[in-house]
């Protein structure tokens, strides 16, 4: 049935123009309005990009459903769009945390509903697009493109110090870009394709690619973010309002780990071959080092803020760490790469379910106490027993507790670290306690002990709206947790040629 | 067939749990005990079918797949069981006990409204969500020693310590039960971190994460190295070995991973008795024992284990004599056990461990029990130097902790005189390294235990009644539903040892389930001599254990009933033991110091130093203030005034002039 529809494109331009008729309807109406129809065309976008799951090949790494036309002729530049393994589960969960974004603001959200419910909407499509476009210049105008709705987000909606925190994230991620976007252009020059999967194959030099990895290392390690550029992440967190950071965390970090996967990697192998001890180092910091600093923040959504990085790290090593499975000696049984790159993988797809719904959590009780210091709350689970047994649980998963989604990714690269070095695997584990500690130590603090204060006394339990995106999250995060099999099994040809291709040296 | 029976006896209590844990408000507090006890009632009576399936009719193994979870580089991590007759005699002894203690809950947990404050509103149906927690935990831990694979193994591993999170927490409103419930999780942590480092490295070395898969490669591990620094070589089997054993030393509560285990206690009793002592604690045990054919092929391992365990016996159980709260007296008794129980793994005896793991399963959960039962009749008071004289107001506990309290310290026919007396003869008769020590250390901790446990015994329910008048007026017998279960499992604890250790540890009870070196005879030295249960018993008299204990029963009714300023006396004395032993070796004090402290203040240098004041400060804000004053000082230039702009033309001009004249 979807078949014939040009479905990326209708994924991408149905939010983007959706969001601009949201826009246009306007704030002097009824805000209810605004909200039934944003709800609607998520919920549309949602059921479409439902399509490319079941519609999808699996047997095969090729792109698919691929829509290509020229755009700039001049310089060969074209609307290419397509998906493989890597982009169409991520395309999947952007669709469908933006659904729960949207009614996450429902009364929320006061001032300018409209404006702020478009904003979602138009950064859904323009996420989503870089997620599928297969042209290196459409792929840069769409990643710059979504930094201006989140822009805005964080500067109109945010709290206090968000023009500290707006500026700070985008001179951060636009001064990564910058590098990237010369990085393609020089590959233009020499190649004369800004086809990415031609500048896979483009024949480059050791220090060729050694410029051009650093370059992409600039800008996908700043939206990971990676040890030691990840400073604007918890300012931003901390500014922006709820639905801002819940597509914050669970997508657009995404995009970082999606940039190595899609260029970094398969573009420059040997440059990623001979610095992965750089990546390999900065993820293991990024576990270690960020877990003691999310353990003394008393901020919850700077804890999680911090959480983030280190469970992101987790996506950058289990990606970097193939090289050095292939070439350890004593891995004899099964090569592990795989195991690595898949993990990385299912690692970005449960983060964006978790921290989606710790971010929100931590919305719920701003919403009602308008703090989110750890200090001002104390046994929360005796006014509101159904949120906190949603916050436990949650918490639980943010610590990899097997049979929550969080498990998996951890699982999978840990063990798939230990074929490359001990070490890796004995500082990542780690996370098994670092990450317990600061998420239930949080926890403790937060739900449990005597009831601390009036406010705490005032609160009221989940209303039925916060009570079903609570559970559509929870579902999801058992879902994969107790049956990853699904999710892999798209994935695993993509994986394969991904794994065939970067192990190729290009000199 | 099987297979859905197999199937069933873990989701029969799933299926209560969730029942009970989600429509708790609906089906009102009978309605969640009725469908938990049901759904655990199932799954025991299946468990019994299971074993007398395997064990006589003699059934071969059962290893299959239920699902596979997810296929990935050739490795398929999936959900299967292996049921063998290692696996029905732990299924049957965790849905026994855990009937008995769903029954005995209603009783325990009747009044608990008082425990909550009035504004709680989590404290309302607290009662079924106790219920659903208590049945998934029977599920997690039928998971457990189901599992056919290591995945599934550490997904149990992991539910379980869920469980004992939240029902250490239960009473969410006490300080020292959320103390308590984080302690245990991060502990517990601590010893998954070495076990999921151990299942990777099985997996970089087999290949698989199948058991059968994994134990059929072990003599091929046994001759490859590994180095982990750069230089040294490590024995993989050794390096495998100890990782798991490090998991098992977090979930077994040895030496120094034990300090979770004692304030565990602020968990309800019936959790105590169920998790604490029965079953979870035991997962570490039963885990070495379904991988003898690794640790068999590694005495740097067994040396290890031998070594933990005996001190986690011998000093364990000489906290349990400073105690005054009645529950933390039974709990170091508890690791004081399973210091045995680790002691036996170490010395090969595998069915020794697990034998005692069963008997203790039954006393222990009896004792706490029972332990609970004069906490409800004392309401909620647990300090002994308040109780006294208890024996004529509750004859059913008296009776039932006589059994226990007997079965403990290994009284001459008793279930625990069988199994730990078995385990005190193996380690006699082992060639591992560090077993002489180990035997010196169960040895005297024969005597420990029967000082303690007679110590507590004599002060709740002999003696003087030093409890205030308006406790003693309303001191009664426990209801029957507290009672039951007392006797239901008195019986077993008498019993089953006598008429189970002839096949269990010296038969072929365990098969192929438990694999022993030929070189590792210890337990086979014992057998040499076994003549059946009774002669067991007479040539117990020739040992000095059976003398040990009688000494230690004797010495506790001299001290605190007979001649009650000795104790006084020794105290004083010996002050500066009895402050090492009253302040647990000073341990947690280190823990919370180093640990607690210690990465509190990393945490906080790093944020402050490394995040804020250099990566901001320094480099972010810095390059940020560097162009902000870059800017400044070029703005500062466009002044606006005219002549300004031409006395800068005219030093222009003046500077080309001079590079003209040099050049």
């Amino acid at each position: 049935m979807f078949a014939d529809l040009p479905l990326l494109s209708l994924i991408v331009w149905l939010p983007i123009f959706g969001g601009v008729a949201v826009l246009l309807s306007g704030d002097k109406g009824d805000a209810n309005g605004v909200r039934v129809l944003s709800l609607v065309i998520s919920i549309a976008t949602f059921v479409l990009s439902l399509g490319l799951y079941t519609g999808f090949d699996s047997s095969t790494p090729a792109m698919q459903f691929v829509e290509k036309s020229a755009w700039i002729p001049a310089f060969d530049i074209n609307y290419h769009f397509g998906v493989d393994g890597f982009s169409m589960p991520l395309i999947i969960l952007t669709t469908f945390t933006t659904i729960l974004v949207v009614l996450a603001g429902w009364e929320v959200i006061k001032k300018r509903p409209a404006q702020y419910f478009a904003a979602f909407l138009i950064m859904e499509g323009l996420m989503v697009a870089v997620f599928a476009a297969l042209d290196a210049i459409f792929f840069y105008v769409f990643w710059e493109a979504m930094l201006v709705p989140m822009f805005i987000l964080i500067g109109v909606w945010g709290g206090e110090r968000r023009v500290y925190a707006t500026i700070k994230f985008f001179i951060y991620t636009f001064i990564g870009s910058v590098f990237m976007l010369v990085a393609l252009i020089y590959m233009y020059y020499i190649g004369g394709s800004f086809a990415i999967l031609d500048m896979h194959t483009l024949r480059l030099t050791h220090d060729e690619q050694v410029l051009i990895f650093l370059a992409f290392l600039a800008a996908f390690a700043v939206k990971v973010p990676m040890w030691p550029v990840h400073t604007w992440l918890p300012d931003a967190h901390v500014e922006a309002p709820t639905g801002g950071s819940v597509i914050l965390a669970a997508i657009m970090l995404k995009i970082g780990g999606y940039g190595f996967l899609r260029f970094s990697m398969p573009i420059t192998p040997d440059a990623a071959n001979s610095l992965d001890w750089l990546i390999i180092f900065m993820s293991l910091v990024a576990v270690v080092y960020i877990g003691f600093v999310a353990l003394v923040q008393r901020d919850m959504k700077k804890l999680v803020a911090y959480s983030s990085i280190a469970h992101m790290g987790f996506v950058t090593l289990g990606l970097f760490i193939v090289f050095q499975i292939w070439e350890n000696p004593a891995n004899t049984e099964g090569t592990g790469a795989a195991l690595a790159v898949e993990g990385a993988m299912i690692q970005m797809i449960s983060h964006g379910f978790i921290s989606g719904a710790m971010f929100l959590m931590i919305g719920v009780l701003y919403d009602r106490m308008h703090t989110r210091e750890i200090d001002a709350y104390g046994g929360v689970v005796h006014t509101m027993p159904i949120f906190a047994a949603f916050a436990v649980f949650f918490a639980m998963a943010n610590a990899g507790l097997p049979g929550t989604s969080g498990f998996v990714g951890e699982f999978m690269v840990i063990i798939a670290s230990f074929k490359a070095n001990f070490w890796y695997a004995f500082l990542g584990a780690l996370t098994l306690i670092l990450g317990a500690a600061y998420t239930l130590w949080m926890v403790k603090r937060v739900f449990y002990g005597e009831i601390a204060n009036d406010g705490v006394r005032a609160l009221k339990d989940v209303n039925s709206r916060e009570f079903a995106i609570m559970t559509v999250l929870a579902i999801a995060v058992l879902v994969l947790g107790l049956w990853p099999a699904p999710v892999t099994d798209v994935m695993h040809a993509t994986v394969e040629n991904f794994l065939q291709h970067v192990s190729v040296s290009k000199l | 067939m099987m297979e859905n029976i197999y199937l069933a006896i873990p989701l029969a209590p799933l299926f209560g749990a969730i029942i009970a844990g989600f429509f708790g408000a609906q089906i009102g507090r009978k309605g969640a005990h009725s469908v938990t006890i049901l759904g655990v009632g199932i799954s025991f009576i299946l468990s019994l079918v299971a074993l007398n399936h395997h064990v006589f009719n003699g059934a071969a193994a059962y290893n299959d797949s239920v699902y596979i979870w997810m296929v990935s580089d050739n490795i398929r991590f999936e959900v299967g069981f292996l049921v063998d007759n290692l696996t029905v005699m732990m299924m049957s002894v965790v849905t026994g006990v855990s009937l008995m203690v769903h029954i005995y809950t209603i009783g325990y947990m009747a009044d608990d409204l008082h425990n909550w404050p009035k504004e709680s509103l989590a404290g309302t149906n607290a009662y079924q969500r106790f219920f659903s927690y208590i049945s998934l935990f029977t599920f997690s831990m039928l998971m457990l020693v189901m599992a056919n694979n290591f995945m599934q193994l550490f997904f149990g591993w992991e539910a379980v310590g869920l469980v004992s999170y939240l029902l250490i927490g239960f009473w969410s409103v006490r300080p020292t039960a959320v103390y308590a419930n984080l302690k245990a999780f991060l502990v517990n942590r601590v010893g998954d971190f070495g076990f999921i480092l151990g299942i990777a490295a099985v997996v970089m070395y087999t290949g698989s994460l199948d058991y059968y898969d994994v134990f059929a490669k072990a003599e091929s591990l046994s001759s490859q190295s590994m180095s982990i620094f750069s230089g040294t070589e490590w024995s993989v089997i050794s390096v495998i070995c100890i990782l798991l054993f490090v998991g098992a030393m977090g979930k077994s509560a040895q030496i120094p991973l034990h300090v979770w285990l004692p304030d565990s206690m602020e968990g309800p009793t019936p959790i105590s008795a169920l998790i604490h002592a029965a079953t979870m604690v035991t997962a570490g045990i039963f885990m070495v024992t379904r991988m003898s054919p690794l640790y068999e092929w590694s005495d740097a391992a067994l040396s290890f284990i031998i070594v933990i365990g005996a001190l986690t016996a011998f000093l364990m159980g000489l906290i349990g004599i400073v105690q005054n709260d009645i529950k933390r007296v039974v709990a170091y008794s508890t690791l004081s056990q399973l210091g045995y129980m680790t002691v036996a793994l170490g010395a090969s005896a595998y069915s020794a461990a697990v034998f005692h793991l069963m008997t203790h399963a039954f006393f222990k959960a009896l004792l706490f029990l029972a332990a609970g039962s004069v906490i409800i009749a004392m309401h909620h008071e647990q300090d002994m130097r308040k109780m006294g004289g208890l024996k004529k107001y509750m004859p059913i506990t008296y009776w039932t902790s006589l059994v226990g309290s007997l079965a403990l310290i290994g009284f001459p026919g008793f279930s625990g005189f069988f199994s730990k007396d078995a385990i005190i003869e193996a380690v006699h008769h082992s060639n591992i390294p560090g077993h002489e020590f180990a035997y010196m250390a169960v040895l005297s901790g024969v005597f420990i235990t029967a000082f303690y446990t007679f110590r507590m015994f004599f002060l709740v329910f002999h003696g003087e009644e030093r409890m205030d008048q308006h406790t003693r007026e309303h001191l009664h017998e426990t209801p029957w539903v507290v009672t039951v279960p007392l006797i239901l499992l008195a019986i077993p604890s008498v019993f089953i040892g006598g008429f189970t250790i002839g096949d269990m540890l010296f038969g072929d009870y365990f098969g192929s389930a438990v694999y022993i070196a030929d070189n590792h005879t210890g337990l086979a030295e014992v057998g040499k001599h076994f003549h059946g249960a009774w002669a067991f018993v007479e040539h117990a008299f020739a040992g000095p254990a059976i003398y040990l204990a009688a000494l230690g029963v004797f010495s506790a009714w001299f001290i605190y009933m007979k001649q009650p300023d000795i104790a006084t006396n020794m105290k004083n004395r010996f002050i500066f033991i009895y402050r090492l032993l009253d302040n647990k070796y000073y341990m947690d004090d280190i823990n919370a110091f180093v640990f607690g402290g210690g990465s509190r203040t990393l945490g906080d240098r790093l944020w402050k130093v490394g995040d804020v004041t250099f990566i901001d400060g320094l480099l972010v804000n810095g390059s940020a203030r560097l162009v902000g004053w870059f800017a400044g000082v070029t703005r500062r230039l466009q002044t606006g005034m005219l002549y300004h702009y031409a006395f800068a033309m005219i030093i222009g001009v003046l500077m080309l002039f001079a590079i003209g004249l040099i050049v």
